[in-house]
């Protein structure tokens, strides 16, 4: 049970996707976040560094966002140690075999209409919402 | 300057999950519980966050070069191939278990959870079995475009 925040889900998307314009216009990368990540374990530098500098940004928001904001909103967890490792590598390995995640399919690919991401993010919402559906309301908890 | 126009990216990035409370995982199953106590929160972070993102698209296009990179580096695929179908799947299940994607996962490493910290290290666990599988396939490995 959580309350209805339109606003600052709003304005956190904005600056979801202003973030996302910012690095496709500067660096003409795209900003997904499971190919950033699986980008850092290679050999090549350049490639390296700039993924190394974006995750170093998304680290620092914690710190940036209780400097200018106060303290972090609340984050918590409703699920035990042996799923939350199942869901982490099912969302490692599914982010790479399906090129993409919520930021990759979801923002940059819906927003420039690619057919590919549409229907990853299409399939990624029906099983999670289905997932929820089972784990929540057929299993119960 | 590559390096320093990414973190600031990333900066902005990870301000907008906290600001949003997509790093919340009890927010995004209520996001995705849409028979039980639905909380539609997210769906405005997806409409914010593509039409931000689709102005930034429009520009980047027609300028045709980014100010500091060499070239646009944009997926133009267009096919459909079960690879697509079946990891969009398997990650939609990981999300749905615990409410966690991977962008909130990073940005969550310093709250200093013990769950977000789990988490992330089986991502990257079930990432480095995807390359070690694939290159036990293929024999050789190239770059890997971001989406």
């Amino acid at each position: 049970m959580t309350e209805f925040t339109p606003g600052s889900a709003l304005a956190g998307g904005l600056m979801i996707g202003a973030s996302a314009s910012l690095l496709l216009n500067l660096n003409g990368r795209i900003a997904g976040i499971s190919g950033i990540v699986a980008g850092l374990f290679q050999r090549d530098l350049r490639e390296v560094s700039w993924r190394a500098a974006f995750v170093a940004g998304v680290l620092l928001a914690p710190l940036l966002y209780s400097v200018l904001f106060g303290p972090l909103p609340p984050v918590i967890f409703d699920a035990a140690v042996g799923m939350i490792m199942a869901a982490g590598l099912l969302v490692g390995f599914g982010t790479r075999l399906g090129s993409g995640c919520t930021s990759g399919h979801g923002v940059c690919g819906l927003s420039r209409g690619s057919p590919r991401s549409v229907l990853a993010t299409g399939v990624f919402m029906i099983t999670a919402v289905v997932t929820v559906l089972i784990t929540r309301h057929l299993i119960g908890q | 300057m590559l390096a320093l126009s990414a973190f600031a990216a990333g900066l902005l990035f990870g301000l907008g999950l906290i600001v949003s409370q997509m790093v919340n995982p009890a927010k995004v199953l209520a996001f995705l519980d849409v028979t039980g106590s639905w909380d539609p929160s997210l769906a405005f972070v997806m409409v914010g966050a593509t039409a931000a993102s689709a102005i930034g698209y429009a520009v980047a296009n027609s300028r045709g070069i980014p100010v500091l990179g060499d070239r646009l580096e944009i997926p133009n695929r267009r096919d459909f191939d079960a690879r697509l179908i079946g990891g969009a799947a398997l990650f939609g299940i990981g999300w749905g278990l615990v409410g966690l994607c991977p962008g909130p996962a990073v940005v969550m490493l310093p709250f200093g959870l013990w769950q977000g910290s789990a988490f992330v290290v089986a991502m990257l666990a079930g990432m480095g079995l995807f390359a070690a599988l694939r290159s036990a396939k293929a024999g050789s490995s190239s770059r890997e475009v971001g989406v």
